[in-house]
């Protein structure tokens, strides 16, 4: 009785330090985001985000990221049935649309540099692509971490340390999706409403 | 061959000390390494330091290497300031003294980055690790690997500022590098990146210390702890470790912009090109300004232990001295802007950040007359923590009006970047910060070594340090009056600057004679450790919790993990048992404790590498250390044995063995 | 007789010091404290009140700290011994109280001394005011007069009495424009215009300096700030119009590479609009200060391209 209290206790520390990690990367990207709001008409004769952005791509970017957190939360809820395969599932649904996700991204920020507006144009894009950039950072950072609780779900089964992981990675998953609204929102739209 | 220089990046055999000053340096640091390396290997002490030190995850362990580290840096950072005061007493007229400006630039760079980043972070987080656990009575902090990783990261920090003499040089912006100046254009060498990896890797390691201690405080406090019975350390810790939270992401942001303009070609804070340096100058300092709290507040919870202690009372207006730390916590993310009034952003703005400044030292004023009626009725004793706190309050409170004065807008626009502003805050961070560490490691250190400090010594030490502090302040606040700005490394005769910067320059020399002091005091401590020897373990008829343990502390910190029900819970306890209170047989447990881990050393190393490779421009270097990194996570998330336990029985003995030498019966 | 040696010695060596520092002060000139103009007067002046009034912090604080200590050492056994005195609701009232009246003074006192202290803020005078458009170059002054058409190096000349509106921008990297015995300082900064309002009320030289480190030539970025009649000010003017050195871009730019310790310097004809033609290098089209200080004054003058 008394270990599992300890093993209880001691649950609860990684949960609520893994919020408090959450928390300094909220305080990170509020960071960039006053950056971004600071330069974004800083175009120094280069393209504003009125003349740059594609709202499609953007749109079909965030339907799939969404979508991604919803079949993580499917696999969340598989994993706490205990139900190995459909957990995998999930996750490898989840992983394949982080990497459509990775591949728009990517197509985009090809497409503004080749067009001559890479980072090096202005402090607008400077800012754009670090702020972007950071986000896809932690999701390639996520899709790598799925990969390895994947291999470790394979091997190990959903045993309680698994699960716990699972949940980390699941909160990760779900917090990059809600900065991501914020890009949706302060970076393309607002970009795209007016020149 | 250009293969090779490309694989090499920016670096080459230039970067090696080519003029007799950078190389002394060199010679300094090399030696300094080589020298405790011959020592180890003669007393044949590698695998102690391995087993009991490096790979050690007790927090206490880490503590003590915090501490020490902070010590040789402190050792650093003030050579550096002797030899500031030596060019500006001598640098006068056509004289120029012993050193050129680049030179001096970049020591009055590293003077500032290291005091603040690796002696008063390093006290900080050295005394944090081996005080709060045991004041909350727990046996470990929340995550000890990851407080390994800390240490590691900070130490990196350290490393790379110093490996600086060696490869390459410093930056020569000042300690917080504003732009353009620490844009490539002006700074084209790799100063500035030394200093930016030194502070984006020491700053990561922060920002963890920050929530494992926070997790610590919240998770660990044993039965009975609510949050109005912590000690007040425990509570300044726990604002300052939500400052760290709050502050360290946006340290961390800056520098990656600037390294990003430097590296990358991107325009964050360039002139021109839609760059915006005035973002940097509030971004900086809207980490900057929390980041003197961060210092000051753990300092300030030092100070209420030790004045109630050789008060011999309790402390005073608990609830006020709470309060006022929130307050401080809060209102320390809104005065940033007083740092450049001179900017220019209005005066509607100006006089806002001004009067958030002035509403701040209320809540300082508050702790201060705390204090002060803390002593009042008690039983003073003078030992030297005590003196540290008397000499705090007299330079802080002075100090303070001075921060006042500064925070005033129209005041500042006379004495911004003056000496008078450099004679303000080294009042604030030498009274407030070092006074205060000073005071908690004399005071805790018969704790950890079993035996006390030297008291004489320490006196000695303590009057150094005030008179010669006043000796080398007291003419900057002059010399900023008499429009003298900092970090000149010359100036012409007839502004008759140079008998104050004489008399500055012996303060200095007084202070170095404080730390020979403080040396000694240990040399002469160990000396007579059996002399001095801490039988009881508790030395100073303490309050708290960690005064029952037996010292030095064992390794499990408590056999049986306390329960409290008042707020100087020890004392409480010695009050009973006076009034012949029975005392209850413990009843031991098993309990485990983590192993030793060398992985978060190796995280230290690969960081290293990822910092080195990223200032010389050596991408694969960068690379290996990152993957590696990863790889000694996944390492570590793998091994499902990282803990060792102890029976019930091997406790039982273990503890009555410590109590028989050094403890609390 | 130690223990009075103790005392005595001491105190006689801090006498001692303390004659030898008020004796040395009183033959020095400290410029803060003695203003030449009614700016740092009136900064002078503020410095002073809000000295005067931390005595009521000091005084207590001191007092308190040297009685209680005295009174309640250790060896004092006849001293009253309250070991659970831990607070009183009264007491604890009044120093959250005494503070924050104190700051509420000097809060009233700081918002209003910063708006009529405001450096962008013209002074109030019967004379016209007087432009003087200064740059931060590496590691020199540029004064542009475009009233006189001249300009200078490192000396900055004008009339006594006269408002003088000094708008600051530099070419380099962040500087800080500061003549101490006239008033507060203000950055120079790329791309941007500050601007800080002067005068001079007596006649004399000033040092003049930049406060903020810029660079291997910063200790050497001194310049003379010089008030002299009307009289004087149109001579010395008429003398640097007659200068050989004519202020074209090409001179400009041949100026404006890195220099230490330069010479007082004059020029003719500035081309026209220099000043705004060094702003606007930092300011590509389409790019503004995107209101991080919208209600304050900095601001990226694009006036000299349009």
């Amino acid at each position: 009785m008394s270990s599992s209290a300890i093993t209880q206790a001691d649950d609860s520390k990684p949960i609520l330090g893994f919020w408090i990690y959450i928390m300094t990367d909220c305080v990170l990207f509020a960071s960039l985001f006053a950056t971004y709001a600071v330069l974004f008409r800083n175009t120094a004769g280069g393209p504003s985000g009125y003349q740059l952005f594609n709202l499609k791509n953007v749109l079909a970017e965030t339907l799939i990221l969404l979508t991604s957190s919803f079949t993580c939360g499917l696999a969340m809820l598989a994993a706490h049935r205990d139900d190995r395969k459909q957990t995998l599932f999930w996750f490898a649904v989840t992983f394949a649309l982080g990497i459509a996700f990775l591949a728009i991204e990517l197509t985009e920020f090809r497409h503004f540099v080749v067009t001559g507006n890479s980072w090096r144009r202005s402090g607008f894009l400077s800012a754009f692509f670090t702020l972007v950039g950071t986000h896809g950072l932690h999701i390639t950072i996520g899709l790598m971490w799925m990969v390895i609780l994947m291999w470790q779900v394979l091997k190990r089964g959903l045993s309680r340390s698994i699960i716990k992981r699972l949940t980390f990675l699941s909160m990760f998953w779900h917090f990059l999706d809600i900065i991501w609204i914020f890009i949706f929102t302060i970076v393309y739209l607002r970009g795209a409403i007016a020149p | 061959m250009i293969e090779f220089a490309s694989l090499l990046g920016k670096l080459n055999w230039s970067a090696l000390p080519q003029d007799p000053i950078t190389a002394g340096g060199a010679a300094t640091v090399v030696g300094g390494v080589l020298g405790v390396m011959a020592l180890l290997t003669y007393f044949k002490r590698w695998k102690w330091l391995w087993k009991e030190w490096l790979t050690s995850l007790d927090a206490k362990k880490i503590g003590i290497m915090y501490i020490v580290v902070a010590a040789v840096m402190l050792i650093r950072a003030g050579t550096d300031a002797l030899m500031m005061r030596t060019q500006q007493a001598v640098s006068v007229g056509a004289n120029h003294g012993i050193l050129d400006s680049n030179h001096f630039q970049q020591i009055f760079s590293a003077h500032g980055t290291i005091m603040i980043f690796f002696v008063g972070m390093g006290l900080m987080f050295g005394l944090i690790n081996l005080i709060m656990p045991l004041q909350i009575g727990s046996r470990d902090v929340a995550f000890p690997f990851l407080n390994s990783i800390s240490f590691w990261l900070f130490f990196v920090g350290v490393a790379l500022v110093n490996l600086s003499l060696v490869v390459g040089s410093f930056s020569a912006a000042g300690w917080l590098a504003y732009p353009p100046l620490s844009e490539l254009h002006y700074s084209p060498g790799v100063g500035v990146d030394y200093w930016i990896w030194s502070l984006e890797i020491a700053g990561i390691g922060s920002l963890l210390s920050g929530i494992n201690f926070l997790t610590t405080i919240i998770k660990m406090r044993c039965k009975g702890m609510s949050l109005m019975k912590m000690p007040m350390f425990v509570w300044t810790v726990m604002g300052a470790m939500t400052l760290v939270i709050f502050a360290f992401p946006i340290l961390t942001v800056t520098l990656t912009l600037l390294y990003l303009d430097r590296t990358f070609g991107m325009h964050f804070f360039t002139a021109g090109s839609g760059g915006n340096m005035m973002m940097y100058v509030n971004l900086i300092w809207a980490w900057g300004h929390p980041e003197v709290y961060i210092l000051v507040l753990p300092a300030f919870g030092v100070f209420s232990e030790v004045v109630a202690t050789f008060s011999r009372k309790r402390l005073f207006g608990y609830t006020s001295m709470v309060w006022a730390t929130w307050a401080i916590v809060a209102l320390s993310f809104s005065v940033w802007l007083h740092h450049f009034f001179t900017m220019g952003a209005g005066a509607d703005v100006n006089s806002f950040f001004g009067i958030m400044t002035m509403i701040i030292a209320v809540p300082t004023g508050v702790k201060i007359f705390n204090w002060l009626f803390t002593m009042y009725r008690g039983r003073i004793l003078f030992a030297t923590p005590m003196r540290w706190f008397m000499g705090f309050v007299v330079l802080f409170t002075m100090g303070g009006i001075a921060g006042v004065l500064l925070g005033v807008p129209a005041i500042d626009f006379q004495l911004h970047n003056s000496l008078f502003l450099v004679a303000h805050f080294h009042t604030m961070i030498v009274s407030g910060v070092l006074f205060g560490y000073f005071a908690g490691v004399t005071y805790w250190f018969p704790k950890f070594a079993g035996f006390r400090l030297n008291e004489r010594f320490g006196n000695y030490a303590f009057w150094c340090w005030f008179v010669g502090f006043i000796l080398a302040f007291g003419p900057l606040y002059i010399l900023g009056l008499m429009g003298a700005t900092r970090r000149l490394d010359h100036y012409s005769a007839s502004l008759g600057y140079q008998p104050l910067f004489i008399v500055a320059g012996i303060g200095a020399g007084i202070i170095a004679i404080g730390v020979t002091m403080q040396l000694l005091q240990i040399f002469v401590s160990i000396r007579g450790r059996h002399e001095a020897r801490d039988t009881t373990g508790d030395p100073w008829n303490g309050r708290t919790l960690e005064w029952s343990t037996p010292s030095p502390v064992p390794f499990y910190n408590y056999a049986v993990t306390p329960e409290v029900d008042s707020r100087d819970p020890f004392w409480a306890v010695k009050q009973a048992r006076a009034a012949g209170a029975a005392v209850e047989p413990p009843h031991y447990e098993a309990i485990s404790l983590p192993k030793n881990s060398a992985i978060g050393l190796y995280i230290g190393i690969m960081s290293f590498m990822v910092g080195f490779g990223a200032i010389w421009h050596i991408v694969w270097l960068s690379a290996i250390g990152l993957f590696s990194i990863v790889f000694l996570i996944l390492v570590r998330c793998n091994d499902d044995h990282t803990e060792h336990h102890i029976s019930a029985k091997k406790l039982e003995q273990l503890d009555k063995k410590a109590r028989a030498q050094g403890g609390y019966a | 007789m130690n223990k009075k040696l103790k005392i005595i010695l001491p105190a006689v060596v801090i006498v001692g010091f303390l004659s030898v520092a008020v004796w040395y002060l009183r033959r020095t000139t400290i410029p803060i404290l003695e203003p030449k103009g009614p700016v740092g007067l009136q900064e002078r002046n503020l410095l002073l009140f809000a000295l005067a009034l931390s005595l009521f912090v000091i005084i207590p604080v001191f007092s308190l700290l040297f009685f209680i200590a005295w009174k309640y050492r250790e060896s004092n056994e006849s001293a009253r011994y309250s070991p659970d005195f831990d607070h009183s609701r009264i007491i604890e009232t009044i120093w959250w109280l005494i503070p924050s009246a104190m700051i509420g003074v000097l809060s009233v006192v700081a918002w209003n001394s910063s708006h009529s202290l405001d450096p962008y803020k013209a002074l109030n005078s019967k004379t016209p005011q007087m432009t003087i458009q200064v740059v931060a170059l590496d590691w020199k002054w540029l004064f542009i007069y475009p009233q006189q058409h001249i300009a200078s190096v490192n000396l900055v000349q004008f009339p006594k009495d006269t408002p003088i509106d000094f708008q600051i921008t530099s070419d380099s990297v962040m500087n800080s424009f500061w003549i101490p015995q006239l008033g507060g300082q203000i950055y120079s900064m790329p791309g941007m215009s500050g601007q800080l309002h002067l005068m001079a009320s007596q006649y004399g030289s000033f040092n003049g300096l930049s406060a903020n480190i810029s660079g291997a030539g910063f200790s050497g970025m001194t310049f003379v700030a010089r008030s002299s009649s009307e009289k004087d000010f149109v001579a010395w003017a008429h003398h640097a119009s007659r200068s050989q050195n004519k202020l074209s871009l090409a001179a400009y730019n041949n100026l404006d590479r890195p220099s230490q310790n330069n010479p007082v310097a004059y020029y003719s004809s500035p081309k026209d609009n220099l000043y705004g033609t060094i702003l606007a290098k930092y300011d590509g089209p389409g790019t503004s200060m995107s209101g991080m200080y919208t209600g304050g004054k900095t601001s990226m003058s694009g006036m000299g391209m349009q």
